[in-house]
């Protein structure tokens, strides 16, 4: 079992790979940060990984994404898992006044995870299994005032992999979509935490295991964002036009 | 400014909170200037000694990677965040366990190297930093410094039971020790007085692990009443790792439900349970992590948090001090109902300014209750200065700043050794007045 991790010094990214090391899982660790990966990598090592690679890329240099994966393919073989984990949040009210911020916001969370995704199906033998998994966010449901450009970027990403879940249906590659909610990692270390909404990495690690043991299509976590965003996609517009979320 | 507050939770202290999730990010965060700062692990010492208030926190839970792990020889390097929850589960299924540990694992490494925390073996192992091979340290300037017995030497035992004063503590190499059960092999004896502690305590030289616990209600001929429990490792057993908490305690418990019943109901279902009097065999966790069965069980102190006094005594006045602490517990009715009490050997800990001492240490929980209780812990502080002894810092959140230097009479040196840009309350409180004295 070898698994693909595009941002592994996520947090959440993180606590996936140590739940996946006790079984023994090789890793290709993929990231911008040299010391930072391999930091990881030693630690996943000591949990019980077979292998643990780190790979230092720039992940949102769209232009060598294509050769990239194919390098990657090349060197460690195809892989049996692919998890896309690095997002950014960035702040809304900068990235509506600076398109070069707007822009880093769709390159980092749409675009290059979108070439990523198509990149690592690219010619892959049909029959093979591999399970595809990238973390969108529960933003992506709906467009909201206050975080519409990271919201649009996630919601991007979901219609992509949607698409290609519809395409590779029947066959045995599987295609995933988590949707977190709240999540208390460094990404959100600036906003205020408690109550029962946060949930911890180790907590959504556990949902993306079950979701690829189960070899779901879209996994909200925790489980109750399910009922909470399938309110909140169906509120007529006249009520959600009104809602300050 | 976000509130953060310790084991006691007697105040919640307004700090400026950084979580660095990388060891780079950590170094980064103690070099940038401004308020001074200081590290805290998991927030299990009961006073002060974490706390730094308005200051900056430096929350290391994230810095929890195991670094190496040699398991033919025991040596584990970790980064300091690193629980010893987390630890026990990577390195007990390979034969290993730490070679002390406290009341709970939910404890990180730093944490621990910065108290020099003690286990129910002091008198066979000595303290947790005699197993400490060696710890990365990044000072506020110049370059991280590599700590051991024989490199930075000074430096090292200013840093072992150093209250987090000389730098951001980032990694630790340990020295485990091999196990070939998680089973313990146990016996628990009645003991009917003090006398029959020391007693006890005398005659379980080759038994690891010891501890007793002592009625605090018992009075007269009854006084030191209790039990006493000896354990070692077994020799066969599988080697499973513990589980998570059965049970939560999910928010404050109203002042109603803290009466002398529900926390003697407390205390016995959870410290008595698995102690049964006779021989028996239980695994690691009852064992040495009782309360952790139960996440958050300060809460049941209330809102007003509690205090916890642990002091040691010289083994000359041990006896006779523990007797007058008991009848002083007695009479002030503050509502502690148990004494944990054992005994700590001659070892001596690699730590200028480490806690244990030859002689007898006792811990009891108080609810606060205010001034009164604090005139308690003060009378208490005071029999154990008067017989030669000492108060542990980590569970320490009102002693003088005499009894503290009495006590500790290297602390002058860990001062000279001090980040400068590291402060707790804790140490304002007990060096305030004779640092200004001093400059
Ligand atoms: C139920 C219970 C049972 C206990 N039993 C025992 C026992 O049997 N024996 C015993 O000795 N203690 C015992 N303790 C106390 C506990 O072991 C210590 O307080 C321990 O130091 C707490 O570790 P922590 O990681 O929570 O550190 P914190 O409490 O967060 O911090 C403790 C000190 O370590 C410093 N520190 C933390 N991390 C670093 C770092 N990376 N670099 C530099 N400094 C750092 C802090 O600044 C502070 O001075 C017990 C506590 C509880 C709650
Ligand atoms: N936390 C939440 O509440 C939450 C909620 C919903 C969805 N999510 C999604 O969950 C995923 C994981 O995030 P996390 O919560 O685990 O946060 P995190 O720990 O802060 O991780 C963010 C990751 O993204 C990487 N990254 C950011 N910008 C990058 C860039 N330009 N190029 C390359 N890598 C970049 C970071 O790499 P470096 O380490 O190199 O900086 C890091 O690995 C993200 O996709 C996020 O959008 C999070």
């Amino acid at each position: 079992m070898t698994i693909l991790i595009l941002g592994a010094t996520s947090a959440i990214a993180q606590a996936y790979a140590r739940r996946r090391a006790g079984e023994g899982a090789r890793f290709v660790l993929a990231g911008r940060r040299q010391d930072r990966l391999a930091a990881i990598a030693a630690d996943l090592i000591a949990c019980g990984a077979a292998a643990a690679d780190p790979f230092v890329v720039d992940l949102t240099a769209i232009d060598g994404i294509e050769e990239t994966a194919r390098a990657l393919r090349a060197r460690f073989g195809e892989f049996d898992e692919a998890l896309i984990a690095y997002g950014l949040l960035g702040e809304q009210v900068v990235s509506e006044q600076d398109p070069h911020a707007a822009r880093v916001m769709f390159d980092t969370n749409f675009t290059s995870a979108a070439l990523w995704a198509l990149a690592l199906l690219k010619d892959r033998p049909a029959a093979v299994p591999f399970t595809l998994v990238a973390i969108g966010s529960v933003a992506g449901d709906r467009g909201r005032a206050s975080n519409f450009i990271y919201g649009a970027a996630k919601g991007a990403l979901d219609r992509l992999l949607e698409g290609l879940a519809q395409k590779y249906g029947g066959s045995p590659v599987r295609i995933i979509t988590i949707k977190p909610g709240f999540v208390d990692t460094p990404m959100t270390a600036g906003i205020p935490k408690g109550g029962p909404l946060w949930a911890t990495p180790d907590a959504v690690a556990a949902d993306i295991a079950r979701a690829v043991a189960k070899g779901r299509r879209v996994v909200y976590t925790p489980w109750f964002w399910r009922p909470i965003m399938l309110i909140i996609r169906h509120l007529p517009w006249f009520v959600f036009k009104r809602l300050k979320i | 400014m976000q509130t953060v507050s310790s084991w006691g939770r007697l105040r919640q202290v307004p700090h400026e909170v950084a979580r660095p999730a990388f060891l780079d990010e950590a170094r980064a965060v103690l070099q940038a200037g401004g308020a001074p700062a200081l590290c805290y692990g998991k927030g299990r010492s009961y006073g002060d000694v974490c706390l730094n208030e308005n200051g900056r926190l430096i929350v290391t839970d994230l810095l929890d990677r195991i670094i190496s792990f040699d398991r033919e020889r025991g040596v584990l390097r970790a980064e300091a965040g690193l629980t010893f929850e987390r630890l026990l589960r990577v390195v007990v299924p390979h034969g290993w366990f730490l070679a002390v540990t406290p009341g709970t694992k939910f404890v990180t490494l730093g944490g621990a190297v910065a108290n020099d925390v003690h286990g129910k073996n002091h008198e066979a192992v000595g303290t947790f930093g005699a197993h400490v091979l060696s710890l990365g340290l990044a000072r506020s300037f110049g370059e991280v410094l590599t700590l051991s017995p024989t490199q930075n030497a000074e430096l090292f035992a200013a840093t072992v039971g150093g209250l987090g004063l000389t730098g951001a503590i980032l990694w630790v190499e340990l020295q485990l020790v091999p196990i070939r059960s998680a089973m313990m092999e146990i016996e628990t004896l009645a003991t009917a007085d003090l006398d029959a502690f020391f007693r006890r305590a005398q005659e379980s030289r080759d038994w690891p692990y010891t501890v007793a616990w002592v009625d605090c209600l018992a009075k007269g001929a009854a006084t030191g009443r209790g039990f006493f429990a000896r354990g070692r490792h077994a020799e066969t057993g599988e080697l499973t790792v513990h589980g998570n908490p059965r049970l939560s305690v999910p928010f404050d418990a109203p002042g109603a439900l803290l009466n002398a019943h529900t926390m003697a109901l407390f205390n016995g279902a959870i410290l008595y349970r698995p102690w049964a009097l006779g021989a028996k065999t239980m695994h690691y966790d009852p064992f040495f992590y009782p309360l952790d069965s139960i996440a958050h069980w300060n809460r049941l102190y209330g809102k007003r948090g509690f205090f916890q006094h642990q002091s040691v005594v010289p083994m000359a006045h041990a006896p006779d001090t523990i007797r007058k602490l008991l009848e002083l517990t007695a009479e002030f009715r503050e509502g502690s109902f148990l004494m944990v009490l054992k005994l700590f050997g001659d070892k001596p800990s690699p730590g200028l300014m480490s806690f244990p001492m030859a002689g007898a240490t006792l811990a009891l929980d108080f609810p606060n209750k205010g001034e009164s209780t604090r005139r308690l812990l003060g009378r208490m502080a005071e029999l154990v200065m008067t017989a030669g002894g000492r108060l542990y810092p980590a569970k320490d959140a009102t002693m003088s700043g005499d009894a503290f230097r009495a006590g500790y009479p290297a602390w002058r040196q860990l001062e000279a050794q001090r980040d400068p840009a590291i402060m707790s309350d804790f140490w304002r409180r007990v060096t305030a007045p004779a640092a200004a004295g001093a400059a």
